[in-house]
């Protein structure tokens, strides 16, 4: 087995897929002959050719729309966005035709098309180069939203995703696109979206993340433990479906929960999650829901970006207030 | 029945070659103080582009959008604005925030990352970086409809990329400005690549390029926008293209679309290798025919330029910068100031965020 870092577990995807599936095209910006400016794409231009890995002209909506069409007509289009930032002007896309158009059509129209795009801060970037938008997209009726947090779950959830009927936003984890080197099979093989993955067991508290907040999240669990109290780590995998019961099940153990991601607060993915939490574990809790964010505020510029992304410290200091609570 | 019921053209002008030699009846009427402040605003152009990549290099900025070799085009238009003409850049104009009357700190203090280098004087009259490529063309656009309602007798002047007239923004922009009859001026540096991808389509049958059209100026015909190619590596041509777009726009004539046809002899940003796709001949053409060279060979000819006034200008410009690293270093952004420009009035949950 060969040990990838996520970007290279997302090149595996896409090469197993487009070598076992014709239909299967990459497009974007810079994917071709560049190999993506995260290089995420690198060597596929030159195995598959121009009419399957796509350089386009530059324009989000341009790449969205067409790629909608382009899976209505059965293909199966993965298009990158190059940050999450430039999004934006593929939303209306997104959320207009994309997430409805099974609907309007009464299924006579489907659109089995993966959105992919590095997101999240920490690399010192520029603006708009930062952002953690899945809150837009997971409150859109129709489209999935999956996260990755490690290697081995890029590969298997892309493959899913390219696999599913409905459109699939995909967010990359940039900051830690290579911080990470695990084993990887060489083969295709799938992790179902709409499953959770419990990636530490413990019995005091439950941190609940995705994307590189999982790791921020193992971290501090590491410090934790050695104080003594003891962490479960949720990596949610899958924001939309997502895997309520898995949650539950480990916040009626534990008692405790946190929700960790770099979105804004207000309406986060963590305030679905505890509104679900107290909704159905309320006699197991403990402690409230607490939740670890970034602010509601633009994505600073990076000199104090470390301000403003959720740290250990800032999950720790959550922790311990559940605990005294 | 079948006739032709429409024909246009695009005019192209240089009026400098690669030899300095100057086109004289095109020549702009410009008194010797001018053309040497033209040359002197390209030589800090390219002295804090060299600043900036090293710094970057060492890790004392984040990632950077070279400019060098683009200096007729950024420099050329912005002269031509008068104080109060409104200039929307998008990353790679650094010296148009210079020339409208930023300090040189703010540039290496956004670069450096921070908002606090975009808190630039109000007699500045310019937007702040844009990076969202082609967006900024409905600002210009929209800003020019606004001077034309107050009546205020003033232009904008906007930049964007060649890659970027293919958003969807830079058509509505365009449409918007043209509907309007807005004072609104649009500069295409059309340094022929996006990032890997190239302004111009070899393969004519299937993508891999930014555009068919042969010339980009011309897309504002169809939005009925006059519009022009010059060189852009021809400072006298680009600001007379410039002067007589913002003359015309002031007096209620309209917006006009200018394609600046240059090159970009750089990586896209210090985050890029161009070696992955760019062919080194075309480079070194375009190499030689750089704007500082032949704008210098004119100024020559003139006897405005000397080898003694050459390094007294570089000796300038390092010293402004030099002065000017210091201070963006010196520079510590605030946390609170995360929270402090979000709204006119920090809600009392932003607060509670800030202290929390
Ligand atoms: C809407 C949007 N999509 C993608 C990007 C990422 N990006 C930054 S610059 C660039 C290429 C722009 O090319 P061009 O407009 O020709 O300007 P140049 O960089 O060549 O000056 C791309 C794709 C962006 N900034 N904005
Ligand atoms: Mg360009």
């Amino acid at each position: 087995m060969a040990k990838l870092t996520i970007v290279e577990a997302v090149k595996d995807a896409l090469d197993c897929e487009m070598a076992k599936d014709e239909r299967v095209i990459v497009l974007g910006e810079d994917v071709g002959v560049d190999g993506g400016v995260f290089r995420a794409t690198d060597g596929l231009y030159k195995k598959y050719g121009k009419r399957r890995v796509i350089d386009t002209p530059l324009a989000e909506s341009g790449i969205v729309g067409t790629s909608i069409a382009m899976a209505a007509a059965g293909l199966l289009p993965v298009a990158e966005i190059q940050f999450d930032g430039f999004t934006y002007p593929a939303l209306d896309q997104l959320f207009s035709h994309a997430a409805r158009l099974r609907n309007r059509s009464r299924g006579r129209y489907t659109v089995p098309l993966v959105v992919r795009f590095p997101f999240g801060g920490g690399i010192r970037a520029l603006e708009h180069h930062n952002e953690s938008p899945e809150t837009y997209f997971t409150h859109t009726p129709g489209l999935k939203v999956v996260i990755p947090s490690n290697p081995y779950d890029a590969k298997g959830l892309l493959i899913s995703a390219i696999r599913d009927p409905d459109p699939v936003i995909f967010m990359e984890p940039k900051r830690i696109y290579r911080a990470i080197r695990a084993e990887v099979p060489e083969k295709d093989y799938t992790v179902p979206l709409g499953k959770a993955a419990i990636t530490r067991e413990g019995t005091d508290v439950t941190l609940i993340s995705y994307g590189a907040m999982v790791r921020e999240c193992t971290k501090t669990a590491d410090t934790l433990a050695a104080k003594g109290t003891s962490c479960e780590i949720i990596d949610v995998r899958t924001i939309s479906p997502c895997d309520y019961e898995t949650i539950y099940a480990s916040i009626q153990k534990t008692g405790r929960a946190i929700i960790v991601h770099e979105a804004p607060l207000t309406l986060g993915f963590g305030a679905e999650l505890a509104a679900r939490i107290q909704e159905n574990c309320l006699l197991s809790l403990k402690a409230p829901v607490l939740r670890v964010t970034g602010y509601d505020t633009p994505f600073p510029y990076f000199k104090l970006e470390n301000e403003y992304l959720p740290s250990p410290e800032r999950i720790s200091s959550a922790v311990e207030k559940v605990m005294k609570f | 029945m079948e006739r032709t019921i429409n024909k246009f053209s695009v005019k192209y002008i240089q009026i400098l070659d690669e030899k300095g030699n100057a086109d004289k009846r095109l020549e702009p009427k410009l008194k010797p103080e001018q053309l040497k402040a033209l040359y002197r605003w390209m030589v800090i152009e390219r002295a804090f582009d060299a600043t900036a990549l090293a710094l970057q290099r060492e890790g004392r900025i984040g990632t950077y959008a070279q400019s060098t070799g683009e200096e007729a085009t950024h420099v050329g238009s912005v002269f031509a604005t008068a104080e109060n003409d409104m200039v929307f850049p998008d990353y790679r104009e650094h010296i148009a925030f210079i020339m409208k009357g930023a300090p040189i700190k703010n540039l290496f203090i956004h670069w450096g990352g921070s908002e606090d280098g975009m808190a630039i004087p109000d007699n500045a009259h310019i937007f702040p970086v844009c990076i969202p490529v082609g967006t900024q063309t409905l600002h210009g656009a929209g800003f020019a409809i606004a001077n034309k309602l107050k009546k205020e007798k003033t232009a904008t002047l906007t930049f964007v990329g060649d890659a970027s007239t293919s958003t969807g923004d830079f058509h509505e922009g365009l449409n918007f400005a043209a509907v309007f009859n807005a004072p609104a001026v649009f500069i295409i540096r059309n340094n022929h690549w996006a990032i890997s991808v190239p302004r111009v389509c070899t393969d004519l049958d299937w993508g891999g390029c930014q555009s068919r059209a042969e010339t980009l100026a011309q897309k504002g015909i169809g939005y009925g926008m006059d519009c022009i190619q010059v060189d852009g590596n021809d400072v006298l041509a680009v600001y007379s293209a410039t002067k007589q777009a913002l003359e015309k726009a002031r007096k209620g004539d309209g917006p006009t679309l200018i394609e600046c046809v240059t090159y970009r002899i750089t990586p896209h940003t210090t985050a890029d290798d161009p070696t992955r796709y760019q062919d080194e001949k075309t480079l070194k053409a375009w190499m030689q025919k750089e704007p500082l060279k032949r704008f210098q060979l004119y100024l020559k000819r003139k006897k405005l330029w000397t080898e003694e006034w050459q390094r007294a200008l570089e000796a300038e410009a390092k010293k402004l910068i030099d002065q000017a690293v210091k201070e963006a270093e010196a520079h510590k952004p605030k946390r609170d100031d995360i929270f402090s420009f979000v709204y006119a009035e920090m809600t009392p949950e932003l607060e509670r965020q800030k202290n929390g």
